[in-house]
Parts: structure tokens; C-alpha cells; sequence
């Protein structure tokens, strides 16, 4: 895993010391804006006062400095966020988006910031609590008999239960593509909509990302929850969450390229990590 | 009390709602504007137009009537700029032109009251007796002159009261435009339930918030119409 | 144009074209039922009877049905423990049963407000005449009342009609996947909001264009000129 994971940084790296040479013809931005979603905490959310707050706009900020530019950070809706980006509201997207092949048809990635997992959050006292699998993981990406195995027993649990995620998300993905029959999926706008419609009672789980559901548990409000189930990486879950850009905007990504690979180096994204979602990243 | 510091504490949500509410008003009264310059046009079109503009305008109408408002908006977000573009290009512009998302919003709500105004102004300037313009031509008055001397002051009295439920529309139709980002009063609320998990408090407080602003504005038209008739009133 | 994508898209979109409609119809059926009460409620004399009517409408012509429809669903989502014990949480916990409850609310304002201006439009010369003939109450309302009220309210209420189909579009946003819902989908899927946007559009406008030809042909047959005419 480890090893993989240097490789690929190697690799980007390379195509990006080729796609800075290969861009110097288009003209660097002084000023770029940056879409978030605002509603996905602690990654990007909106505070008292509607401030957006988390570790991407730290992270957004820190890069824009890294870069020399002015930028602007706004929110967006997350189903709005790669049609307005490909609409040119704006240059760039930080929201927790990961890069997979479906995406890359349409837009290009900067390098991987952070890694991704994704989890299911179910009630404590509820039925779902002893989902099978609990501190295992299961890599989508593995072998095809083993994920089998693993997931057996998951889908046989959550047998008739219904499972909120966020529309357009990998996680919708995940459960129509593994758990088609076995449970009903319910479709948000946002995270925050679904994690309301659990704490009512309208649904018995929800599927998200790993660092955002565990940081959410460490809030009073979830005291009732917890995760349950193996984490499952890997596969449709893609490679990782990345700056979204336009395909034609090499001379951005070519500036995010360089600025990420300086803030992880000097230990930024790693300080963000532990300051927004309370644990390592790697 | 811990609502009372969650709205008035110096981190309270009551005064990203007050100005949210602020952007709801401003919002519905640009979209008003810019919907009575279509709608205008879309009425003109439909009174004096030749037979294609005629149909043009008429098929305009179906569809604007025909397609959920919340459809109009979100094709005007995705497409408007590509849109724009595309005509810039056409005249020479090479750039790409983007629309910022209060101008996104306002276009929106234009073209979404477009229809219900054409309907006004078509009916208003149905109710000026022909009388008076063929008096206007007789006395030697060019269009433009009569437009701003006899139709437009009479156009508008009679478009009052219809206008007044266009403005009521527009801002219940605002709300939609939370869809495309812009932070507007139902945003702002949303944006609180989250953050809150409060869903009722915030909710409730956008309510009375919407319901001030309907009732006030609809008192402020009544008192424009009883106004607008004072020189017909017999003593 | 990509001929075949479009056809996919508008074969998927279609799909959810049932709910669309049961969303309108329950919704529709429910607060005609509503707008009667209310209609009554104010007519009654009573003010303990027609000021919480007239409170109602109030609220809800004067707020918007998306925030009308995130207070039923989330707003009240906060007060399960106590849903529950009324027996009342096997509703709220549905999302259809809320989108129907909210846009029922909603229409019954509205449309209470049309009947009682066709009642209001029934002129006093009429009843008197009726009354004079010797016409008892419930045969003035069925005979006299009723067909002169309802033609002089029909096309606001077509009017109405039309406006509730399209606000089902606003059910997606609780999770119901009618056919703004499975458009939504399909863009977070392909990122072609444009063409499916457009496709979603064309099933809307076809739906709106049936409901105002009936409306029309109803309207047709009430009128009393209709033997000169034709339907439109």
C-alpha cells in the first residue's frame, strides 16, 4: 500500500514536471475560484455566522498562497459542483472529491491530497450495530473472491434496512453496484441532509467517508451513533480526493501540482489532519 | 436560554439571516425589473408583432408556463454562460463570459416571471380606451412620445394590482434560487439547520422572516394602487 | 445533437413519470378537500371558525413551498420521540407522505382562495332569483350556486392545477426520485445537466399541455355559449 502510494506520487510527479514544461504558453492566473460544497464537516462546512470552515479551505488558503494567487472560495451545491465547474462559475473544486475514472472523462485532477475510505454510521442501540466486519477492510480493488466473502455477510445484515448517501458520490455507487437487492438506498443533497434523516429515524445508516463520519462521532451530537461494518477502500472508491479541474487548464493543475507536493512535504496537510479530523492521514 | 444565543450571541446565526433576508428582497426586486423588460417584450410581440413573432412569443409563453420553475433555473445556471459565449463569440468576443451567481439569479428569476408579466402588461394596455391613441396620433404625437405620455402612466396604474401578485411570486420563487448557491434567506436557514442540527428553529425563523417581508411589500402595493387612482377619485 | 443519449435519457426520466403524477394527484385530491374546509371555515360567521382559516392562508401564500416542505421534513424530523407516541411517526417517516402533506398545505391556501372568489362572483340577483322560485338551500347551492361559482373559478384553478404539477418537481429534494429526482441522478452520473435538464423540460411541458387541453375542453362544456363554439 505504502509502496503504491510512492509510486503514484512519483509518477504525478513526473507528468507534472511535464505538464508545467508543457504550459508555460498559457498565462498564469493571478486569480482563481475555488468552489467547495460548505456542508460536508469537517472538510468543508459553513460555522455560526455562515463562515466556510474545514480543512479544504485551510488547505485552499494555504495553497493559494503557496501559488502566489488571490483566490476566492464559494460554495456550491455538490450535484451542481462538476457541471459549474465545466460551466466556468469557477477554476477549481475542493470538496472532498475523489478521482475516479468517470470523473476523469469529464474533468482533470490535480494530485491526491488525501486518501479515502468510506464507512457506514448506524445507530448505537439499533440493529445495525453489530454489522459483521468491524475493524476489517475490505479493498474494492482486491480480489474479486474476497470481496465476495467479505461482503456477504454485510449485505445479508443490512437485508430490508434503507441507507442514506449523497447523490452523486461514490457511495451511492458502492451500494447500487454491491448491495443492488439487499437494501434501499436514499439519495441527498447533502450529508448533512441525510445525517438530520438518521437522527430521525428515517433511515437506519448512512455511507460516507471515513475521516468525515469519525470526526463527526467525536461530536456531543453523535453520541448515539457509531461506525459499524468493515471500511471499504479501494475500487469505485477511486484513488484518492483531489483538486477538480477544467481538462484544459493545465497551467492550474501544473500550479496545484506543485503547491500540494510543497504542502505535504513540509507537513501542512498532515497539521490539517490533525487539526480537523483529530487523526493521521496516512 | 440557548436559543436565544444561538440567533443574538456575538457568533449568532441572526445576523447572516437578517442579511440573507436583505438578499432575498434584493434579489426579488432585480429579477422584478428584469422580468418586466421581458415581459414587456414578450407582450409587445404578442400584441403588435407579425404573425412569427407572434407564434415565437406565444411558444415562449408554453414553455415558460409549462416547465417547473425550479427546471428554468437550474437550465439558466448550467447553460446561461455557455450561452453567453457562444453569442460572444459570435461577435468576435474570443474570451469565455461568466455571469456571477446574483446576476445568474436575478436573470433567472426574470425569465421565469417573463410570462406572468407579459400576461400584465398585455391586459393593461388592453384596458386604455383605443380612443385615446387614435386622439395621440391625431394630435400629432410620434410613438415615442406616446408611449411615454399616455400608454406607459396608464399601462403601469392598471398593471398595479397584477404586478403586486407577480412581486408575491417572484419572492416565493427566490427560494429556489438557494439551489444554485447564492446565499439567500432559505440558504442561510439551511445552512443553520445543518450546522446546527436545528432544523425547526431555523426553518421557523426563515418563515417569519418570508412572511414579514410578504406582508410588508404587499402593504406597500396596496398603498401604490389606493395612490396611482387618487386623480380619479371624485370628491 | 446525440440522438441515442437523449433517447436513453428521456426513456429513464419517463420512469419516474408515475410518481410525478401520484404526487400531483394525491396532493391535488387532498387539498381540494383542504380548500373546501377552509373555504367553509371562513364563510362559517363564527370568528373562532374563520380567523385560524384566515391565519392559514395566510402563512402559506405568504412563504414559499420549499421552505413549507423543509419544515414538514426536517423541521419536524427533530420531534420523532414525541410523533411517535401521537402515532403519528409512520407518516412523517415517509418522504412521499410528507411531499403530498406539504403541497397539499400549500394548494389548499390557494385554491380556497379561488372558490371563494367564484362564490363572491355569484351575483346577489341570481340567489334571490332562486329563492323567490322557491328553491331550497342545498338545491340553490347544487343548481344555482355551484355551476356559476365553478365557471367563473375554473381557469384560476387550471391555473393551479398546473402549478402543483410543477411543483412536484420540489419532491426530489427530499430524496423522492420523480423525474427531476432521476434527473438529478443521471447528471451526478454523465454531468450533462444541459440536454437532461432539457429532456426532463420536454416531459413536464407535454404533461402541462394535457392537463390545460382538458381543463379547456371542461371549460367548453361548462359555458353556455358552448353551442356557437368549438372547443379550443
Amino acid at each position: 500500500m505504502m509502496k503504491t502510494g510512492f509510486l503514484t506520487v512519483a509518477v504525478l510527479l513526473a507528468t507534472a514536471a511535464v505538464a508545467t514544461t508543457g504550459a508555460v504558453a498559457q498565462t498564469k492566473p493571478t486569480a482563481i475560484t475555488i468552489a467547495t460544497e460548505g456542508s460536508y464537516e469537517p472538510w468543508n462546512f459553513t460555522s455560526a455566522g455562515g463562515k466556510l470552515e474545514g480543512l479544504e479551505v485551510d488547505l485552499a488558503n494555504d495553497l493559494c498562497a503557496r501559488m502566489g494567487v488571490t483566490c476566492a472560495i464559494v460554495a456550491q451545491d455538490w450535484d451542481g459542483l462538476i457541471p459549474a465547474l465545466n460551466a466556468r462559475k469557477f477554476d477549481a473544486i475542493m470538496a472532498s472529491l475523489i478521482v475516479t475514472e468517470k470523473r476523469l472523462g469529464v474533468i482533470s485532477f490535480s494530485e491526491p491530497y488525501a486518501p479515502t475510505s468510506a464507512a457506514f454510521m448506524v445507530e448505537k442501540s439499533g440493529p445495525l450495530a453489530k454489522l459483521p466486519g468491524a475493524n476489517s477492510t475490505v479493498d474494492l480493488g482486491g480480489d474479486p473472491a474476497a470481496v465476495n466473502a467479505a461482503l456477504a455477510p454485510v449485505a445479508a445484515a443490512l437485508k430490508g434496512k434503507s441507507i442514506g448517501a449523497q447523490t452523486g458520490t461514490k457511495n451511492t455507487d458502492f451500494l447500487d453496484s454491491y448491495l443492488k437487492g439487499s437494501v434501499t438506498v436514499r439519495e441527498y443533497k447533502t450529508t448533512e441532509q441525510h445525517d438530520l434523516d438518521l437522527q430521525a429515524g428515517r433511515i437506519d445508516g448512512v455511507m460516507a467517508q471515513k475521516s468525515s463520519l469519525t470526526a463527526l462521532l467525536l461530536k456531543p451530537d453523535y453520541k448515539n451513533y457509531t461506525l459499524a461494518g468493515p471500511t471499504f477502500v479501494g475500487g469505485v472508491f477511486g484513488k484518492g480526493i483531489a483538486v477538480g479541474l477544467r481538462k484544459d487548464d493545465a497551467t492550474l493543475k501544473a500550479m496545484f501540482d506543485t503547491a500540494i507536493q510543497a504542502a505535504k512535504a513540509d507537513g501542512t496537510i498532515e497539521k490539517l489532519a490533525q487539526k480537523w479530523l483529530k487523526t493521521s492521514l496516512n | 436560554m440557548p436559543s436565544f444565543d444561538l440567533f443574538l450571541g456575538p457568533n449568532g446565526w441572526g445576523k447572516p439571516l437578517l442579511s440573507a433576508a436583505l438578499m432575498t428582497v434584493a434579489l426579488s426586486l432585480s429579477g422584478l425589473a428584469v422580468g418586466a423588460l421581458f415581459g414587456a417584450v414578450l407582450a409587445h410581440a404578442r400584441i403588435g408583432g407579425g404573425l412569427v413573432l407572434r407564434s415565437l412569443a406565444d411558444a415562449v409563453t408554453t414553455i415558460l408556463r409549462g416547465v417547473p420553475d425550479l427546471l428554468v433555473i437550474y437550465l439558466f445556471y448550467f447553460g446561461g454562460s455557455g450561452l453567453l459565449s457562444w453569442a460572444g463569440h459570435a461577435a468576435g468576443y474570443d474570451g469565455f463570459i461568466g455571469l456571477p451567481v446574483f446576476l445568474t439569479g436575478t436573470l433567472a428569476l426574470g425569465v421565469v416571471s417573463a410570462a406572468y408579466q407579459a400576461e400584465v402588461f398585455r391586459g393593461a394596455f388592453n384596458a386604455i380606451p383605443r380612443g385615446q391613441i387614435e386622439a395621440a396620433r391625431a394630435a400629432g404625437m410620434r410613438n415615442v412620445l406616446m408611449f411615454r405620455r399616455i400608454l406607459v402612466p396608464q399601462v403601469l396604474r392598471h398593471a398595479l394590482p397584477g404586478l403586486g401578485n407577480v412581486w408575491q411570486l417572484i419572492l416565493k420563487d427566490s427560494a429556489l434560487i438557494s439551489v444554485i448557491g447564492l446565499v439567500e434567506l432559505l440558504r442561510a436557514a439551511q445552512i443553520g439547520a445543518g450546522s446546527t442540527r436545528q432544523p425547526f428553529l431555523f426553518y421557523s425563523a426563515a418563515l417569519v422572516l418570508y412572511l414579514v417581508i410578504t406582508s410588508v411589500s404587499g402593504q406597500v402595493f396596496r398603498w401604490a394602487e389606493t395612490r396611482s387612482l387618487r386623480p380619479f377619485r371624485r370628491a | 445533437m446525440d440522438f441515442a443519449f437523449l433517447q436513453t435519457t428521456l426513456l429513464t426520466l419517463l420512469g419516474g413519470l408515475p410518481l410525478t403524477l401520484e404526487l400531483a394527484v394525491s396532493s391535488i385530491l387532498l387539498g381540494g378537500g383542504g380548500a373546501l374546509m377552509l373555504t367553509l371555515m371562513q364563510a362559517s360567521g363564527s370568528l373562532l371558525l374563520s380567523a385560524p382559516a384566515r391565519a392559514y392562508v395566510f402563512v402559506f401564500r405568504g412563504t414559499p413551498l420549499l421552505i413549507q416542505l423543509f419544515m414538514i421534513y426536517y423541521g419536524l424530523g427533530q420531534f420523532r420521540p414525541t410523533l411517535q407516541e401521537l402515532g403519528l411517526w409512520s407518516f412523517f417517516r415517509d418522504p412521499y407522505w410528507c411531499a403530498v402533506l406539504a403541497m397539499a398545505m400549500n394548494t389548499a391556501a390557494y385554491a380556497s382562495e379561488i372558490i371563494r372568489g367564484g362564490l363572491g362572483s355569484v351575483p346577489p340577483g341570481a340567489l334571490e332569483a332562486a329563492t323567490a322560485c322557491g328553491m331550497r338551500p342545498l338545491l340553490r347551492l347544487r343548481r344555482v350556486i355551484l355551476p356559476l361559482a365553478i365557471r367563473q373559478a375554473l381557469p384560476a384553478y387550471s391555473n393551479e392545477l398546473i402549478l402543483m404539477v410543477k411543483a412536484t418537481s420540489l419532491a426530489s429534494i427530499i430524496t423522492m426520485m420523480e423525474v427531476t429526482g432521476l434527473a438529478s441522478k443521471m447528471i451526478a452520473e454523465t454531468y450533462r445537466s444541459i440536454e437532461i435538464f432539457a429532456c426532463a423540460g420536454l416531459i413536464y411541458l407535454a404533461l402541462t399541455l394535457i392537463l390545460t387541453r382538458a381543463v379547456l375542453l371542461l371549460e367548453w362544456r361548462l359555458s353556455t355559449t358552448r353551442k356557437n363554439g368549438t372547443p379550443a
